[in-house]
């Protein structure tokens, strides 16, 4: 039991990355490949996550307000590790800026060939040529 | 006996990734996808990352599908493979 | 090509279940992501910043040379999709027809129940992203989640009104430089301090201007403005991102 608890989220974790793998090889629709791709990154982030994790402690907010100072002793094990928190935030925000210039490549291919499946935007390429 | 609650999640989380990429209809996946994002937020907050929760929140469930459907809007949302 | 990838993905599956195995315990704390560097910001974050929120004070103070080029890819991606979807198009589009059948440019009939609803919503949403972006020291938020509840607030008025009334109200001109201004804002705190003697991006160099303030004080009030930059940059990027999207371009039609 103690040998499941240790590792499942690494199992979970390299399932949901092979999903995210899968669809951005195999599918042919380009709109599935961005989403296969998005799966992939949301994994990414949670094996990051998953990490930082300690047993027993709370969550890396201080328990201070006004009319009452810190607590009164601060010890590392209290708090889980916030520091790929903070890796991962910055990482979230990327990645949706990065969604938004591949779903622009998308519209502009759109535009251009007429249809967003691949094989059919590689065949007018090569004929074009 | 919290775990049997995240079992469940990610369960939930496999199935739904697996049917955002497998529906036939783009205008079906964008809301999977959005679905999908916010079981991920979900979680992260069960993890104690309430930080990324909140972003993951606002950003994948929020603006990302918004982007999804703009672009389907434009694109055509009939197919696929 | 669909079994080569199936092949292919049970093969990277495998070799990272078997490499998962040399993995720390999950829930250790000696793990070694969990020692070293972080140990010494749960301990020391507080009595030198004042600021409650560990996430917030590392993000704003201590990793904040990766929070400003961060900024700067949001602001690269918003003006790079301003780029791509606006130039003109390539010879063999323009001897086709390319607008989608489903997607005519069709005015949409004035929904009373829709409207009202976003009338009612847009206020609080608003004002729940500022109160986002200041309470960021105390409770989970800061300047991204604030800069995209802003951005998102204004996708929802653009969506159940007209996109061109909400451009009428915010025009192009108006939040275009705002993405830039976020980014300058920013580095501009950094560049004064390290005009005021101390190194880029190190708070105390602000003590020279705001005297009488304490070195901690400063810290925290050094945090909330490199956070207001951030909620400008990636609010203006999130609807410039929108409106570039859902209109190809030319701010016509939307959703």
């Amino acid at each position: 039991m103690n040998f499941i608890e240790s590792s499942f989220i690494y199992w979970f974790f390299v399932i949901l990355l092979m999903i995210g793998l899968y669809g951005a090889i195999a599918k042919v629709n380009l709109v599935k490949k961005l989403i296969g791709l998005t799966i992939f990154q949301t994994a990414i982030i949670l094996f990051y996550v998953s990490i930082g994790q300690k047993k027993g402690a709370g969550i890396p907010i201080l328990d201070v307000g006004h009319g009452h100072g810190p607590p009164p002793e601060i010890t590392a094990a209290q708090y889980i590790n916030p520091l790929p928190h903070v890796l991962m935030l910055t990482a979230i925000v990327v990645g949706v800026a990065t969604v938004g210039v591949a779903l622009a490549v998308i519209q502009r291919l759109y535009a251009e060939y007429g249809t967003v499946e691949e094989d059919e935007i590689l065949e007018m390429i090569v004929t074009r040529e | 006996m919290t775990w049997v609650l995240d079992l469940f999640l990610l369960l939930f989380i496999a199935g739904t990734a697996v049917a955002a990429l497998e529906s036939r209809c783009l205008l079906t996946s964008s809301i999977i996808l959005g679905a999908y994002s916010f079981m991920m937020c979900l979680v992260y907050a069960s993890l104690g990352a309430v930080d990324v929760a909140f972003t993951e929140a606002a950003v994948g469930a929020g603006a990302g599908t918004v982007f999804f459907l703009a672009t389907i809007l434009r694109t055509g949302r009939k197919t696929s493979r | 090509m669909k079994r080569f990838a199936l092949l292919f993905t049970f093969l990277v599956g495998g070799l990272l279940l078997w490499g998962s195995t040399d993995f720390p315990d999950w829930n250790d704390p000696e793990s070694p992501a969990s020692t070293y560097v972080s140990n010494l910001y749960i301990t020391q974050a507080y009595e030198k910043t004042h600021v409650p929120n560990l996430v917030s004070a590392i993000l704003a103070d201590y990793r904040n040379y990766d929070t400003m080029f961060e900024t700067t890819v949001v602001f690269t991606a918003g003006t790079a999709i301003f780029l791509i979807l606006r130039l003109p198009l390539g010879p063999l589009a323009r001897r086709r027809n390319t607008e989608h059948p489903e997607a005519e440019p069709q005015t949409l009939p004035r929904d009373p129940i829709l409207e009202m609803a976003c009338r009612v919503l847009f206020p609080p949403t608003h004002l729940f992203g500022l109160y986002v972006l200041t309470h960021g020291h105390y409770s989970p938020g800061g300047g991204f989640q604030a800069g995209v509840i802003l951005g998102a607030s204004f996708i929802l008025l653009a969506i159940a009104f007209d996109l061109r009334a909400t451009l009428s109200r915010l025009p192009e001109g108006l939040f275009k430089p705002l993405t830039a201004l976020g980014v300058a804002f920013y580095v501009g705190i950094g560049v004064v301090c390290l005009l005021l003697g101390k190194n880029f991006l190190d708070y105390e160099g602000l003590r020279a201007i705001f005297s009488g303030i304490s070195p901690q004080m400063i810290r925290s009030h050094g945090i909330l403005l490199v956070e207001c930059g951030v909620t400008v940059t990636v609010s203006a990027v999130i609807f410039a991102i929108y409106t570039n999207l859902v209109s190809r371009g030319n701010h016509r039609e939307g959703l």
